[in-house]
């Protein structure tokens, strides 16, 4: 594991997000997201690298980390798949969509497919709310979600995945 | 300075930017340019323009003429009939939802007309990325007119005849929060935006951020000047990641122009803005719970007093208010409370920001004077139901508010009155709901989201 670490370079990417906070107050927070943002998770290793670094007790770094639930131990997968459950949503039939999503991928909201490539997650609201049913894959927003547009959606990405992509 | 024939400005808000906006504008300037019109024509894309489902959508200026639901292909059409020959291309006006007769400009469709707008005066009119925009529509004026020509105590009072309350729920009076954190001993002092936005079905607060930055970060100032507090922290939640970059940059640009800063105006006042992104946890919109969260703790609220006027942000005395609240303060500030109190009701002075979601029509973002009856935003504004079914309710007040069924359509929308139907205002998510919304599902529905968000501090989540 260790050595893995310092391949790779993580490790100095990690520290060095900590030193750009260095002097500011109240900082664990933006700094778990860096490196999140860079890591895609924060496994035990970075928290305690984290709580050395910041003199902050690994506890309270976990404690912390486990409060939000943005943040995550455990890897994504290489696609995240996000639907909203958010009221309006809601009411226009966004739990037929996790239904159908979870049955495409063969799991449970909040996990992960063993070949690490789809995560679905359960978010509440994205802002789209004039358009639901919404859902995310990454960064990009899908809107107006039906059975048919969702099916399409899964399956070009299975087939991009398939073509090593 | 440019003088352009026709403004075509494009929404760029974040209903639009899911329905393909950006192939739009694309296509528009290269149709615009391959017509050589690009020294006569100025294509703007701008934050959310309101009616979301019906994007993309754009407007050309100065006729007004409104163009909605547009394909790449239409683009052409419009610059060559209207842009280049001059007359306007009917196919792709707005169809009136009752009468299908189509509409050419927003001051013929109830959706535009109807409403009124402060909170969100240039949200969809201006380029959110361009303060040179933001100052030519007033911008920053009320600032310079706080730091030359008034004391920070005038500016409490102007808040406080205004009666503005605050609009991210609870309704309280935002000048009398403003005197009693200004009166307490003791600094540094702190201004706080909370941008966090948590309940479901609201969108206005990440709609001002990402389409008037500008306004939030002037309404900060103004509070900063008025409390004595040379630091403001805006807590976003980071399900917005565009929010995140328009303030940003918002803030870099009112720097470079020395809007914030060190001696602002040669006043010898100085402020300065930091964004801080939450990270997922809907309790951290209560404001103990925020600032917890600010400080790099877990977000759990704590009981009141001390208030954050006294106790706010490391301890020190806080104003922490919403994003809608500070947005109305530029205006309040440069127009006065008089003209302020004369827009909604007597006990509700002002507009309100909604956003208008689930089976109705037009969804998207909505701005009324308080008072205006829940039916006419919903059946006038939001065009009614979809499939001309029967309304059922509509929710507002997000996981703690309630449903208002047909009886009460002509219900004042203001704090008191929905009060008394047994919902609150809260923070402008109005949720339509048809005949084949089930109620009882509804309801298990917000049981399990309270259930899931509950941190376990206060007893009633205990038991
Ligand atoms: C559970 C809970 C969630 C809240 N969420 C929000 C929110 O998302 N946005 C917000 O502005 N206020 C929210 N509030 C209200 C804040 O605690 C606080 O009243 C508000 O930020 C004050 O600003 P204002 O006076 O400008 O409205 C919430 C309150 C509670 C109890
Ligand atoms: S409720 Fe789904 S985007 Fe807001």
């Amino acid at each position: 594991m260790q050595a893995q670490q310092m391949e790779t370079g993580l490790d100095q990417k990690v520290e060095k997000i900590i030193a750009a906070y260095r002097e500011k107050p109240g900082a664990l927070i933006p700094v778990l997201h860096e490196i999140q943002n860079e890591l895609g998770h924060l496994p035990m290793w970075v928290q305690q690298r984290v709580s050395n670094a910041m003199n902050i007790p690994l506890s309270e770094v976990n404690s912390i980390i486990s409060f939000y639930a943005l943040f995550s131990e455990k890897p994504k997968g290489k696609y995240v798949i996000g639907v909203c459950k958010g009221t309006a949503c809601y009411v226009r039939g966004a739990d037929k969509i996790v239904e159908q999503l979870q049955e495409l991928l063969g799991i449970e909201a909040g996990d992960t497919t063993p070949d690490g490539m789809f995560t679905i997650e359960v978010v509440r609201c994205l802002g789209a709310c004039g358009l639901g049913p919404v859902i995310t894959v990454n960064d990009t927003v899908y809107t107006r979600m039906k059975p048919d547009k969702t099916k399409k959606v899964i399956t070009d990405l299975i087939e991009k995945t398939g073509k090593g992509g | 300075m440019e003088f352009y024939r026709n403004h075509v400005l494009v929404c760029g808000g974040g209903g639009c930017q899911s329905s393909g906006c950006h192939i739009i504008r694309d296509r528009l300037i290269d149709s615009i340019k391959k017509r050589g019109l690009e020294s006569e024509i100025k294509v703007v894309v701008t934050g959310c323009m309101g009616p979301c489902s019906l994007g993309p959508m754009m407007i050309v200026y100065p006729e007004g003429i409104f163009y909605c639901g547009l394909k790449p292909e239409n683009v052409d059409i419009i610059v060559e009939k209207h842009l280049y020959e001059g007359v306007p291309v009917k196919e792709y006006f707005y169809r009136d939802p009752y009468s299908d007769e189509p509409a050419a400009a927003i001051h013929e469709i109830p959706f535009f007309t109807r409403q009124m707008k402060i909170a969100l005066r240039n949200v969809g009119l201006i380029d959110p990325l361009s303060i040179e925009e933001y100052i030519a529509f007033d911008g920053y004026f009320a600032f310079a007119k706080a730091l030359t020509q008034h004391k920070p105590e005038d500016i409490i009072r102007l808040v406080k005849e205004s009666g503005l309350r605050g609009r991210g729920g609870a309704g309280f009076p935002t000048g009398l929060k403003w005197e009693f954190t200004a009166k307490v001993q003791g600094r540094p002092k702190y201004v706080v935006c909370n941008a966090d936005e948590g309940d479901p079905g609201a969108f206005m607060d990440r709609s001002i951020i990402e389409g008037d930055p500008h306004s939030l970060i002037e309404g900060m100032a103004l509070c900063g000047y008025a409390i004595g507090a040379n630091q403001g922290y805006v807590y976003i939640r980071a399900e917005y990641p565009m929010a995140v970059e328009h303030l940003q940059k918002a803030i870099e640009q009112a720097r470079k122009y020395g809007l914030l800063g060190s001696d602002i105006f040669s006043s010898g006042f100085a402020f300065d803005l930091e964004i801080r992104v939450g990270a997922g946890a809907f309790v951290c919109g209560e404001e103990t719970a925020l600032l917890a969260s600010l400080e790099g703790r877990r977000g759990e609220p704590r009981p009141k007093p001390p208030y954050p006027a006294q106790e706010g942000l490391w301890n020190q005395p806080t104003v922490i208010n919403n994003v809608e609240t500070y947005a109305n303060l530029p205006s309040i500030i440069l127009k006065g409370p008089k003209w302020f109190r004369s827009i909604g009701t007597e006990r509700s002075p002002g507009t309100k920001v909604f956003a208008l979601a689930g089976q109705a029509v037009n969804t998207g973002l909505v701005e009324v004077p308080m008072g205006t009856p829940l039916g006419d935003i919903i059946f006038d504004i939001g065009g009614g139901i979809i499939g001309k079914k029967n309304f059922k309710a509509a929710q507002t007040g997000g996981p703690s508010g309630g449903c208002i069924p047909a009886g009460g359509l002509n219900v004042p929308v203001d704090y008191e009155s929905l009060r008394e139907w047994g919902t609150i205002m809260g923070s402008g998510g109005l949720i339509v709901m048809d005949e084949n919304t089930c109620m009882v599902d509804l309801a298990k529905f917000f049981l399990d989201f309270c259930q899931d968000e509950s941190c376990g501090k206060c007893i009633p989540c205990r038991m």
